[in-house]
């Protein structure tokens, strides 16, 4: 039986097509997956995404024991700011690309994969040692993103907080619409916006009061179909498809996440041992030239040989050209080179190209 | 989901509307509807043979790519063309402008071998049961 976030109702109310997702039931789209992109890319658009965990730090030793589980720095964020990075293994290969919200050294929230809730939880609780106490309060939160040009807009009328305050991934606490919530300028579709942490039982309410007030900014609830074409638009890594424990950040491009110099962490003599001797392969952005579109497993091929793998791909609905994120060797992972990707059986041209995909239009 | 009462239906959601020795071939409301935005289309090309089950294209949505089963065996006379740069016709008009190919029947005993709308609505209806 799959599991149901608290706006499970609301979903299917308003017209969401459910599937399962890690573990999960979830709408994969309301109306449409290309009409929510649009919404999310020139308005504003809703997401339910609940699925996602939440691990606790507490305690005076919360800071350090994060700091040797997590390959980013959170010495380098002030409290009230997150940072992005992984959670590694001794071998180097991730364990969870996660978001850690840093509400003081002595209180660290980190939001981790929907799929890997528990994984994440046992691998922090086990290697977090003493002076922490590690709280698995995934069923403790419903998380609802709201993202767009116009969330800002939309939002500010139902608070008291100043969102303008509100830096990019800076977070702070605050009723919207009667609520109480962690207001945090995060997301993971490219565009600003919020993700509002709040009471599972508070969600449904919340929900109606952004989809409401977002009424005449043209707001749209939106599923994970959406949620996945915004993301590869921006070439963020998906965990499952574009990383996974047998990959590290370095291959997946994420060394800008890695800090070997801020002292000891899991997996920090592994990717500087591989640092050192040179990657194997290499995540690459790429745009077909040929028809077709890539998908997740499809060959890459250099003179007919697999060569490499396509670990996403799809029509890009804001550029109208079919994108992808593939590992190649690293003589192909130069801007420009190119290689095909096998496409039932045919080899389809491709290209690397620099990422993002798509480049937000400034205000 | 609209179910024209003059075609005949796959299980596999493809319609065939039969005019002489050609059958027109497209997918039905429900299919393109299951699907989501049609993003792409990979048809036949004029003159290729094509055989009643057996692939002879895809469709594929912004989430998934559908393989498309011929209704009946045949040569591809005709292939709607434009739907390669707007493949969302297929979504917007499934049974007119969304139509794929045309093919010259090979065998009309194949025909006999079709749904007909109710059977077919009732095939859905039991599929999604």
């Amino acid at each position: 039986m799959p599991l149901r976030t608290p706006l499970y109702d609301q979903h299917v109310q308003q017209g969401g097509r459910m599937v399962e997702f890690a573990g999960w039931e979830m709408p994969v789209q309301y109306a449409g997956i290309l009409a929510e992109h649009e919404a999310v890319r020139a308005r504003v658009g809703l997401f339910d995404v609940s699925h996602m965990g939440e691990v606790v730090f507490r305690g005076p030793g919360a800071l350090a024991a994060l700091q040797r589980l997590f390959t980013n720095d959170l010495s380098r964020i002030a409290d009230g700011q997150a940072q992005y990075g992984c959670l590694c293994r001794e071998s180097g290969g991730i364990v969870d690309d996660v978001v850690v919200y840093r509400r003081s050294a002595v209180d660290l929230l980190v939001c981790v994969n929907a799929g890997n809730r528990q994984k994440d939880f046992e691998w922090l609780r086990d290697h977090a040692g003493e002076g922490a106490a590690v709280e698995n309060e995934s069923d403790a939160w419903a998380q609802l993103a709201l993202q767009g040009p116009k969330a800002a807009e939309v939002l500010q009328p139902l608070t008291g907080a100043r969102l303008s305050a509100i830096g990019t991934f800076r977070f702070a606490d605050a009723e919207v619409a009667g609520v109480p919530c962690t207001v945090a300028r995060t997301g993971y579709t490219g565009e600003d916006g919020f993700e509002l942490f709040c009471r599972p039982d508070q969600a449904p309410r919340l929900w109606e009061a952004l989809l409401q007030a977002g009424t005449p900014a043209g707001i749209a609830p939106c599923g994970l179909g959406a949620r996945d074409s915004l993301r590869l638009e921006m070439a963020y890594r998906l965990y499952g498809s574009d990383m996974d424990d047998e990959t590290t950040p370095l291959e997946a491009g994420l060394a800008w996440v890695v800090k070997l110099d801020k002292g000891e962490f899991i997996g920090r003599d592994a990717l500087r041992r591989q640092k050192e001797q040179g990657l194997s392969r290499k995540l690459v952005g790429f745009v077909l030239t040929d028809a077709g579109i890539a998908r997740h497993g499809y060959p890459v091929l250099q003179d007919g040989r697999p060569v490499g793998t396509v670990t996403s791909g799809t029509r890009s609905p804001s550029l109208g050209t079919s994108i992808g994120l593939a590992y190649v060797p690293p003589a192909l992972a130069a801007e420009g080179s190119s290689f095909a990707v096998e496409i039932r059986g045919r080899p389809a041209a491709a290209k690397v190209v620099k990422t993002p995909f798509y480049e937000r239009s400034k205000p | 989901m609209t179910l024209p009462d003059d075609l005949k239906y796959t299980k596999e959601h493809e319609w065939c509307r039969v005019k002489g020795n050609r059958a027109i071939i497209g997918i039905t409301d429900h299919a393109q509807s299951s699907l989501g935005d049609i993003v792409y289309v990979e048809l036949p090309d004029v003159g290729d043979a094509v055989k009643k089950g057996e692939s002879f294209g895809v469709v594929e949505s912004t989430k998934a790519v559908s393989e498309l089963f011929a209704p009946v065996s045949g040569k591809v006379v005709e292939v709607n063309d434009p739907l390669a740069d707007a493949p969302e016709t297929i979504n917007e008009d499934p049974y007119e402008e969304g139509w794929m190919i045309q093919v010259e029947i090979s065998d009309e005993k194949e025909l006999a071998e079709l749904l007909d709308a109710a059977s077919y609505g009732k095939f859905v209806e039991e599929e999604q049961a």
